[in-house]
């Protein structure tokens, strides 16, 4: 038990230390600007249900589209060594189907609701099947392949609307957009439990998990092992897919409308981000889904931070800037080598030190 | 009989020069003649099918005159795409630089000063985008991501509402426009109406030969297809891949601050919607015009002929009538899916052959 302990204070978290380092450090920031921060209210929604409230609920609630889409995003760059920028896009497409089938719908239940969300699914692995083909088949990097819908995705979505915006309200909508009666917390937090359930269950039951890492690491190695190396990132895109289609969901839900302008507008760059932040290689290979999903968390935590500083939701990207800055800097394996001497060099010292006081 | 036999015969030997022609291109020179040739061809489509405004010259000038720092920013993202990496925040350099200089003048700045300005801004960015990807060896992506997203957020701290340059100098400057002789045309009302570009037009084509030259003949532009093509062989080739690397960042940027001013010299209003998107424009004009992501493969000519086949797409979409908003970026989307599997099915047949 101390062995592990000891190593495990040596070894330190691996890829998860900055990420983990950067939530403390905002957690004590936070603490110290304003102890009553992180303090949980309970109070009654319009429609008089107990709900939970206050900054860290909104943080939480605010970054499950983020985090959802981080998980897909981290299969993809495990698998292909690039990004798919077009995840925004996506979103709004899948959001606009969502929209088409609800509104042509006579009445909103709960079956057109799923079968809406299905049809959401379907168009939005098209499209990740499509980014996949090209990234697969035809060989193109992933920043390019996904270039043509980033290109032209919003513009697709404003064409299933009929060039308006518009608007759906129904209790189930609303429900699954911010709190379900009786249960006091939010909807898509739930929904962002639910997906990490079933990407846990997909790699415990399935070896997806070694043979994405394996075709990350070395495609003809992995190939030559008997891994079809085409299907994994035509896959991965597909699954992708899945999660864009939830996150635009979530994203329409929550405002009962949709507009595909501003629709998880500039996720794909801050999704990227929670993949980096989460210490996973964007050039591919090994990766850990838990450090993107607390990537995306810090870059919400950032951005509520800011926001609670009464610094306007234009100017924040500044800031965020120089955050994210000093965190890959920090990362950054130069820096890490010359730390990792420095200490050697402390240690060393400290052993003669010893020596010499014996 | 005979006859119609001798013009088999030459025939199938011009067949046989151009495909002998065709294999002596490098791949960066095939992609960009096959680049240039589908621009030629869409154009001459659009004079014969929709007449109008592409009969003119000024079409092409307008063209020209509205794409010039587009051009600059591609130019400069090309060497860092040959140099095998990224840079996503030449949009927003750009936009920045055009609000800096719009308050600098406005603010009794001169002429001078704000050139300055503008070039310090684009450098600045370069100096730390390269020193943190070259020698701190952070991903290029996430690093320019940054830079993007203090550039846009730095934009709307100088100010939110959309700015308009009071300056007579800049006023002189905005107006000048350069009257190329012989390529007017006589307007419905008789009058004659002169080709016209403005000075941007002629920074962007400097900046163009000034690249190419650097591209082409210089030790530094070769270097950056060195290090693209494979970075361990032009380490072990004695090149010194980090300052070459920290270059083509610091001339990505300096060329972003030179398309800001251009930008500002167009418009005269600094906005924080500037210059939006241009980041992904200027990967598309590479793209197009042949530059590889991957690196060591490119050209600055294809780049350019790259913008001006996005911009043709464009007019040729509005010309034709499709007025819904959604067309443009559909069409460009689909012309970028065509030219991307082109490429990819080209150089992978290319690379078969060679195999064998």
């Amino acid at each position: 038990m101390k062995k592990n302990t000891k190593s495990f204070f040596q070894g330190g978290l691996g890829q998860l230390t900055i990420p983990l380092i950067a939530i403390a450090l905002l957690v004590l920031f936070n603490l110290i600007r304003d102890p009553g921060f992180f303090e949980i209210g309970i109070t009654h929604n319009n429609d008089g249900n107990i709900v939970l409230a206050g900054n860290l609920i909104s943080i939480i609630n605010g970054a499950s589209e983020l985090a959802i889409l981080a998980m897909g995003m981290t299969l993809v760059t495990a698998a292909c060594g690039g990004q798919d920028i077009s995840v925004g896009a996506a979103a709004a497409i899948a959001g606009s189907t969502f929209v088409k089938i609800l509104k042509s719908a006579p009445e909103i239940n709960g079956g057109i609701v799923v079968l809406a969300f299905l049809c959401a699914c379907i168009v939005a692995m098209l499209f990740g099947a499509f980014n996949g083909t090209l990234v697969a088949v035809f060989k193109i990097q992933p920043m390019i392949a996904t270039l043509i819908l980033y290109t032209c995705g919003r513009s697709i979505a404003y064409w299933i609307n009929g060039g308006a915006t518009p608007t759906i309200s129904s209790p189930i909508i609303s429900a699954l957009g911010s709190f379900i009666p009786g249960i006091p917390v939010p909807t898509p937090v739930l929904i962002v439990v639910c997906v990490t359930i079933l990407f846990k269950l997909l790699f415990h039951f399935t070896s997806l998990e070694i043979f994405t890492q394996s075709v990350g690491i070395n495609q003809s190695a992995a190939r030559l092992n008997g891994i079809n190396a085409t299907f994994i990132k035509l896959l991965s895109f597909i699954i992708l897919g899945v999660c864009v289609a939830i996150a635009g969901s979530i994203g329409v839900s929550r405002l009962g409308l949709i507009n595909h302008e501003t629709l998880l507008i500039d996720v794909e760059m801050d999704t990227i981000l929670a993949v980096a932040i989460g210490g996973n290689s964007l050039g591919g290979g090994k990766f850990k889904i838990s450090g993107s999903i607390i990537g995306a968390y810090v870059i919400q935590m950032l951005t509520t931070t800011l926001y609670a500083m009464k610094v306007s939701s234009t100017d924040v990207k500044a800031y965020k800037a120089i955050v994210i800055v000093l965190l890959v800097v920090i990362g950054s394996p130069v820096i890490k080598a010359k730390f990792g001497k420095l200490m050697e060099k402390v240690r060393g010292r400290m052993q003669e030190s010893a020596a010499k006081g014996a | 009989m005979e006859k119609t036999k001798k013009i088999y015969n030459k025939f199938q030997s011009i067949l046989l020069s151009v495909s002998q022609w065709i294999g002596s291109l490098t791949d960066t020179q095939l992609l960009m003649t096959i680049t240039i040739f589908i621009f030629f061809a869409m154009y001459l489509v659009a004079m014969a099918t929709l007449g109008g405004g592409f009969l003119h010259a000024q079409q092409v000038f307008d063209m020209l005159n509205d794409n010039a720092s587009l051009i600059i920013v591609s130019c400069g993202l090309t060497i860092v795409m040959i140099g095998g990496g990224i840079d996503i925040s030449v949009g927003a350099v750009t936009s920045l630089v055009v609000m800096s200089c719009v308050l600098y003048l406005n603010n009794g700045g001169s002429l001078v000063g704000s050139i300055l300005l503008a070039l310090g801004i684009g450098l600045a960015f370069g100096l730390v985008h390269g020193f943190l990807i070259s020698y701190l060896e952070i991903q290029p992506f996430i690093v320019t991501l940054a830079g993007m997203f203090f550039a846009r957020g730095m934009t709307t701290i100088l100010s939110v509402n959309p700015q308009k340059a009071a300056h007579e100098g800049l006023a002189k400057l905005r107006d000048t426009k350069i009257v190329i002789p012989w390529l007017g045309y006589v307007a419905k009302n008789g009058n004659l109406v002169p080709a016209r570009v403005e000075i941007g037009v002629v920074v962007a084509l400097l900046c163009l030969i000034v690249v190419f030259i650097l591209l082409r003949y210089l030790r530094l532009g070769r270097n950056f297809y060195a290090m693209g093509g494979n970075q361990q062989s032009a380490l072990m080739l004695g090149i010194n891949v980090k300052r070459t690397r920290f270059l083509s960042y610091l001339i990505s940027g300096l060329l972003s601050g030179i398309s800001g001013y251009v930008f500002m010299m167009h418009t005269g209003a600094g906005n924080a919607t500037n210059a939006a998107g241009m980041e992904m424009n200027a990967i598309a004009s590479s793209i197009i015009g042949g530059t590889l992501l991957t690196g060591g493969v490119g050209n600055v000519a294809g780049t350019f002929f790259g913008t001006m086949t996005l911009t043709t797409i464009k007019k040729i979409v509005v010309a034709s009538g499709l007025n819904d908003p959604w067309w443009q970026s559909i069409t460009t989307g689909g012309m970028l899916c065509f030219f991307i599997l082109l490429q990819s099915v080209v150089l992978g047949k290319r690379a078969k052959k060679k195999a064998l």
